[in-house]
């Protein structure tokens, strides 16, 4: 790679043409719209971002799996659209959530196969099919038919076979979607020891969990509706947000207070309110700390006891709630109820 | 096209052809089923035939219709073949966006995934042909045979139905559902259309240009003429044409046929990839 960048998109777009069922009735989708990402090798790069938000379609636009409908993508110094062959040898990558491979094949004999068809020598291919089994902790199920693997052990020869061509750019769709927290927290220690080994090496995963994307990631772009709506380190994205303080307050009955009067405050800048059996818990984001002054004298004027108060750092749920008006569970249901 | 990358997505591909064709997991039945399907498909054309003609097996036409009946499972074998590994390997293993993404020649990896079936459909055709000589009085006189036009034949003929399982594979890449059909389909429709069964002067006048624009007639038509020539040239189709002469048109419409194969199978694969068609898979 001439250049340091892994990854580049330019007013990256992608439409998709609907078929009504029934008439020809061509609806348009936009999956992605004016995506313009920079991402450096070495890097641990995440997409964050509810469901149908882009992320799979921008991956596949990146392994060159998908054409774009507007701009262009370089991934390991090539054009993605233009120069494929160019790309291919330099990537891999894999989804998460789906239990693909030849299930009447072993579990070294699929990796072997994969590790052949990027003309890796067959003896290093074996010590790394050893290697990287040992590492996520399978190497006693080699010789297992693949079919005999529950999902989760699946999902992880999956994630093997990715790792196991030795990509400069590596995709990770979901990787840890549908495994036990076990299994989960496997993969992810995996995925950190692999960037480790080389620092030429550059991953892009997809997540919907916050934890993992502020946990792993360098840095997150957080996506939705097919739009990059910030990019930073989950620290800086965090901090964006830190001129607010937040609070978690669980309180007896409300004698009458309600969510309007709270967010009528001058110095509330966000409320919720849950109703409990003993009372509520508010979720408070104030325009300082001092003025948490104020919000308990309100209480003390309505008779409402305190239980329980807790300042609450910033995550990237509030990040998100911040850029998008509601939180990424919100937005899944209203997008299928769509 | 390098040759290392094509080399290694041909054979890594027939070698996972070969793993996936030949899992049974009881040898014993992979062998009955290897030779009663081909046998009771010919027991059928068979019981046919006796029932059309009597009983009379001395009839030229017997051979005729055996003959073609038994190279045809090459066209089951070899042209779906390498079309279903695309079903396969989207719809069932999953994997087919995988290997997309690899550095590989898809239509080599493809083609590579016909090659088992070729061994098994050769294994098919040979307890055929066998089974007809011992038991059904297919006359074959050895010493008669034109052993270099039969092996010139069938394996020009292979790698024409090996492109156009291509072509297929290409058409199955676009098509958003029953894609298993395809293959199918075609294999049926050449049948009528190649002259395997019954000479193509049989169909209406206007169905047989049809006929005569298939390299398949041509290659059954000189499989039979170089294992029982004084029988297959009495058969009015192709009289008038020498041995030398069928194999220029079979020559000429194979290399036809094969072109428009790898255009159809590149445009098809850049249809799928401006569509995401690559990783689709039907909900069943
Ligand atoms: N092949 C396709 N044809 C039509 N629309 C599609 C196709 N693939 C995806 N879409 C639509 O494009 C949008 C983005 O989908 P995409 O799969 O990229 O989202 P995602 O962020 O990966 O979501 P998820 O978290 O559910 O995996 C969705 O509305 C989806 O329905
Ligand atoms: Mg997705």
């Amino acid at each position: 790679m001439s250049n340091s960048l892994a990854i580049e998109t330019q007013d990256l777009g992608r439409i998709y043409k609907l078929r009504g069922s029934r008439k020809e009735t061509r609806k348009e989708l936009v999956a992605l719209e004016g995506v313009n990402l920079k991402v450096e090798r070495g890097e641990l790069f995440g997409l964050l971002g509810p469901n149908g938000a882009g992320k799979t379609t921008l991956i596949k636009i990146l392994t060159t799996l998908l054409s774009p409908t507007s701009g262009w993508a370089r991934v390991a110094g090539a054009d993605v659209h233009a120069e494929p062959e160019s790309v291919r040898p330099r990537i891999n990558m894999v989804s998460g959530g789906e239990s693909s491979g030849y299930g009447l094949l072993t579990v070294r004999e699929n990796l072997w196969m994969f590790s052949q068809f990027y003309g890796v020598p067959s003896k290093e291919a074996n010590e790394r099919i050893e290697a990287l089994l040992a590492m996520v902790g399978m190497k006693d199920r080699m010789h297992t038919k693949s079919s005999d693997l529950s999902t989760g052990l699946r999902q992880k020869m999956n994630i093997v076979r990715g790792f196991l061509t030795e990509p400069d750019v590596l995709f990770l769709d979901e990787p840890t979607l549908g495994l036990d927290v076990g299994a989960m927290r496997d993969v992810r220690r995996f995925i950190l020891d692999w960037l480790k080994a080389d620092k030429e090496r550059t991953l892009l995963l997809t997540t919907h969990y916050m934890m993992e994307a502020d946990e792993l990631c360098d840095r997150v772009a957080i996506i939705n509706k097919g739009k990059v709506l910030a990019c930073d380190t989950p620290t800086a994205l965090k901090q964006r947000l830190q001129k607010d303080a937040l609070f978690e307050i669980q309180v007896s009955p409300l004698n009458g207070l309600t969510q309007q009067m709270l967010v009528d405050q001058p110095e509330v800048t966000k409320a919720t309110l849950t109703e409990t059996e003993t009372g509520a818990n508010l979720s408070l984001s104030l325009v300082e700390e001092a003025a948490l002054a104020r919000i308990i004298n309100l209480f003390t004027q309505k008779e409402i006891q305190v239980m329980n108060l807790r300042k609450r750092e910033p995550t990237l749920e509030d990040v998100f709630i911040d850029l998008v008006g509601r939180s990424m569970a919100e937005e899944e249901k209203s997008g299928s109820s769509e | 096209m390098q040759p290392t990358i094509s080399w290694r997505s041909f054979r890594m591909a027939a070698w996972l052809g070969w793993l996936i064709e030949s899992n049974w997991t009881d040898p014993f039945l992979f062998a009955v089923y290897s030779i009663v399907k081909p046998i009771s498909g010919a027991a059928i054309l068979v019981v046919m035939y006796s029932i059309i003609s009597g009983g009379n097996f001395d009839n030229a036409m017997f051979p005729y219709i055996y003959l073609g009946n038994a190279f045809y499972i090459y066209v089951g074998a070899v042209m779906t073949g390498v079309s279903w590994a695309v079903v396969d390997d989207r719809e069932h293993y999953k994997t087919l966006k995988y290997m997309y993404i690899a550095p590989i020649h898809i239509p080599l990896y493809l083609l590579g995934r016909g090659v088992a079936r070729f061994v098994t459909g050769s294994i098919a055709v040979f307890i055929t042909l066998a089974a007809g000589i011992l038991f059904l009085n297919v006359k074959i006189n050895f010493a008669e045979v034109d052993w270099l036009l039969f092996f010139v034949t069938l394996i020009l003929g292979v790698v024409m139905l090996a492109l156009l399982g291509l072509l297929l594979a290409g058409v199955t890449l676009t098509v958003a559902r029953h894609e298993g059909f395809i293959g199918e389909a075609t294999a049926g429709a050449l049948y009528i259309f190649s002259g395997a069964i019954f000479p193509l002067d049989v169909l209406p006048e206007w169905l047989r240009p049809i006929g005569y624009f298939m390299p398949t007639t041509y290659w059954l038509e000189l499989l039979r003429r170089s294992l029982i020539g004084n029988v297959a040239e009495i058969f009015p189709t192709l009289a008038g044409f020498s041995n030398l002469e069928i194999l220029g048109v079979l020559f000429g419409l194979s290399v036809l046929f094969g072109a428009v194969s790898i255009w159809v199978f590149r445009y098809c694969d850049a249809i799928a990839r401006e569509r995401g068609l690559i990783d689709r898979t039907t909900n069943y």
